[in-house]
């Protein structure tokens, strides 16, 4: 697809960078991948966790016989959306104020922490509680929020055992993936009383048991708390309706039950039409969580009088992602409806753990929206489009059809020689990230030649008669390889030398 | 029949058994082989890395090498699908760039002529006994690219069904990436490694003594995680086992 992408509508005058979350001292994907690789622990974790959900959804998509045609016709909703983006957001716009919601456009993370903070205070509440939601993950806003002084208090189990723990996400829809239930157990039993209800003396490590201890906790939030903050999973223009699909119900606790509601959304989350979501309500579910249909979909238009919250305010957030609309091979991670299937199939996933991403959105998704959205100035930004193998295997499950080995090929090339990108709304031409002079001028060396047959043959001939000096560990760049694995033993003849002597011997 | 035969840089310096293999396979089955000696690598190192532009002058020259062959035969699924899928991306690309449309038009005329080594034996000559004989307990690594770049299905392993002797059994999880992937393996190497090691302990937990694969740079990184341990399981190019015959075992 070609032409013009028109991502938010009426851009800031004066350009700002989209924030980069607040961890500046993340290290690059292979450092910290070393880590993980050596936690027996959090590798078990992984790799029991993602081969059960893999198989699951293997056989709910299985049951499906128009699965290629669903895949195919999401993939085709979300490029007319992307393709018409600001024509549909403003007709979102429209569609919520009428039902008596507030749209609020923020043109990146730190826009949007400002109007979500400045709304809670205007209700003169000093807590929030909130619904599983990347983009305000992806934004910071807990932090935003606290540093203002108010509390924020996550209900989705799994994001309240991260949250307690002190702990980051490391899954799109089980963040606390990488923790057993001894080490859940744990962290119920020391922290849960800090924050309100503690969890009983006696709670052991049955997930029923810590299940009831988490809905003990939570119920006493939702009956206090007057705001609540959520994202959503998609948001229809034709009618301004919000969606959230959850699997336990404390979503729609915190989605009904207090006065104030505030949606925070990446703009790229709109559907055109209320019939658009027949196919992601199939295909949402039975990628993520392997089920037919997920156990929780709450949707809502505005507000009503007499049910539900009195006020609704709809965040647009757009931090690089109209940014990311303008690269024409990069855009279709916007595609995205964060279903968390390629990072189940992911083997680089299941060994480095999702905090080795650096990122709220880890796997290969957060392989090629991270370098997006934030740019590829940091190491650990640069590196993450090398974190596959190119195996192809999240390609295969993406509900949405995201060739994702292709973009990550795409981002590759931005790194190694630099080239194009929208960054801040400007078109830039990005230099090669640092540190890849000494890659470049191997690639060029073995490219010269490799081109040059003759170089080629005399290099063989170098090669096949030092054989007997091969080191068994290499220095430089090559030792990665002969740290753990020995190298190939060099033949006295290579094929070409083979079949120039047959040549001379049986002439043809 | 004539076949021209892309043995791939890896198998031509470091494997050149499977090029001889390729050779003998081929020629037994009465086709007539010839090897372009302008051949050279494909360029999928370069190009996986991100080194488009270090890429080109490999897609002309591979391009070059086998104008005038109506078939192209590799023992490499991954630098098949590199000239099938990658070379027309890389030729629309340089257009896009306002670079003319000669490499573009070079790609689309070489790509539908390149076949896999599998698909050849099976679609093109319509085989699956190819006359091979090799006695012992194999297990087949199918390799991503030949998996899901090329779709090779079950073509390697109906081959390797109809070799004499051989008794095949299945490697658990056989989908999953070995953890060699070019570049990452020397850019993330504690990951891939790891993946590696998974695949072998898999392997040998089937009993197997030959992993097989059609994929020599797999097997090198297989191979090279083996040899670290006591194992009595030896990687072999598919192509070795195919064109083992009673008299001819391989080497
Ligand atoms: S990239 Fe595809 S598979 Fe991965 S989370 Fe997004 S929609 Fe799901």
């Amino acid at each position: 697809m070609t032409g013009t992408y028109l991502g938010m509508p009426a851009m800031p005058a004066t350009p700002r960078m989209p924030a980069v979350p607040a961890t500046p001292e993340v290290p690059s994907f292979p450092e910290a991948a070393r880590e993980a690789v050596r936690d027996g622990v959090l590798r078990a974790n992984l790799r029991h966790a993602t081969h059960t959900i893999r198989d699951k959804r293997a056989r709910a998509v299985a049951e499906l016989a128009d699965w290629d045609r669903l895949r195919a016709a999401g993939r085709a909703v979300k490029d007319h959306t992307l393709r018409h983006l600001d024509r549909y957001l403003l007709q979102l716009e429209e569609a919520v104020t009428a039902a008596g919601g507030t749209v609020h456009w923020a043109a990146d993370a730190d826009e949007a922490n400002r109007i979500v903070t400045d709304l809670v205070r205007a209700t003169g509440e000093r807590e929030v509680v909130k619904v599983k939601s990347m983009a305000t993950q992806e934004i910071g806003l807990n932090e935003a929020l606290e540093a203002a002084g108010i509390a924020a208090y996550e209900t989705d189990l799994a994001e309240l055992i991260v949250q307690l723990g002190h702990d980051r996400p490391s899954h799109i829809l089980v963040p606390a993936i990488h923790r057993n239930r001894a080490e859940i157990r744990d962290v119920f039993r020391t922290e849960m009383g800090r924050w309100g209800r503690p969890a009983p003396g006696s709670l052991g490590d049955d997930p029923r048991e810590l299940a009831e201890a988490a809905r003990l906790h939570l119920r006493e939030k939702f009956l206090r708390a007057k705001v609540a903050v959520s994202g959503a999973n998609f948001m229809v223009a034709e009618t301004g309706t919000m969606v959230v699909l959850e699997s336990e119900g404390n979503g729609r606790m915190c989605l009904t039950l207090p006065e104030t509601l505030i949606s925070v959304v990446g703009i790229e989350k709109v559907v055109p039409t209320f019939r658009d979501l027949e196919i992601f309500l199939q295909t949402l579910p039975r990628s993520s969580t392997a089920e037919r249909m997920n156990p929780y979909t709450t949707m809502w238009t505005g507000t009503m009088k007499g049910d539900g919250p009195t006020a609704f305010h709809l965040v647009l957030l757009d931090n690089g992602r109209t940014d990311t609309l303008a690269d024409e091979t990069g855009r279709q991670a916007l595609r995205c409806i964060r279903c968390s299937a390629c990072l189940n199939v992911c083997p680089v996933y299941e060994r480095a753990g999702g905090h080795a991403y650096g990122s709220v959105y880890p796997g290969p998704i957060g392989a090629i929206l991270s370098p997006q959205l934030r740019g590829t100035a940091r190491a650990i930004d640069a590196s993450l489009p090398y974190a596959s193998t190119l195996c192809g295997a999240c390609y295969e499950v993406c509900p949405v059809a995201i060739d994702i080995p292709e973009v990550l090929v795409h981002l590759r090339e931005r790194v190694a020689q630099g080239g194009p990108a929208t960054r801040a709304g400007i078109r830039v031409t990005l230099r090669p990230a640092d540190g890849h002079t000494a890659e470049r001028a191997a690639m060029r060396a073995a490219r010269l030649l490799l081109d040059h047959p003759g170089a080629l043959r005399a290099g063989e001939r170098l090669l096949a008669r030092a054989r007997r000096l091969a080191p068994r560990r290499l220095p430089g760049a090559g030792r990665a390889w002969t740290d753990s694995r020995e190298l190939p033993t060099v033949p006295p003849e290579s094929f070409r030398d083979w079949w120039a002597a047959r040549e001379r011997s049986t002439p043809r | 029949m004539r076949a021209a035969l892309f043995v791939t840089c890896v198998s031509d310096v470091l494997y050149p058994r499977t090029g001889i293999a390729v050779v003998r396979l081929l020629e037994r089955l009465g086709v007539v082989v010839d090897f372009p000696a302008a051949q050279s690598c494909c360029g999928q190192p370069q190009y996986n890395t991100g080194y488009r532009y270090e890429t080109e002058p490999l897609v002309r020259r591979t391009v070059r090498a086998f104008a005038g062959h109506e078939y192209v035969v590799t023992p490499s699924g991954s630098c098949a699908a590199m000239i099938r899928e990658h070379y027309p991306r890389i030729g629309r690309k340089a257009a896009a760039e306002g670079r003319g449309s000669e490499l573009a038009e070079a790609a689309a005329s070489l790509a539908p002529r390149v076949y896999e080594l599998t698909e050849f034996l099976t679609d093109v000559l319509g085989v699956t006994d190819v006359g091979a004989y090799f006695p012992h307990t194999v297990t087949y690594h199918p390799s991503c690219h030949g998996l899901r770049g090329l779709g090779l299905g079950d073509r390697p392993r109906r081959l390797l069904a109809a070799v004499k002797g051989l008794d095949l059994v299945e490697l658990p999880g056989a989908e999953e990436c070995c953890g060699f992937g070019g570049t990452f393996a020397v850019k993330n190497p504690d990951v891939s490694a790891a993946m590696g090691t998974d695949k072998i302990t898999a392997a040998a937990g089937t009993g197997a003594r030959v992993l097989c694969g059609a994929d020599n740079s797999c097997l090198a990184h297989l191979d090279g995680l083996l040899r670290r341990t006591d194992s009595p399981l030896r990687t072999l190019h598919l192509a070795e086992i195919l064109a083992a015959t009673e008299e001819e075992p391989p080497s």
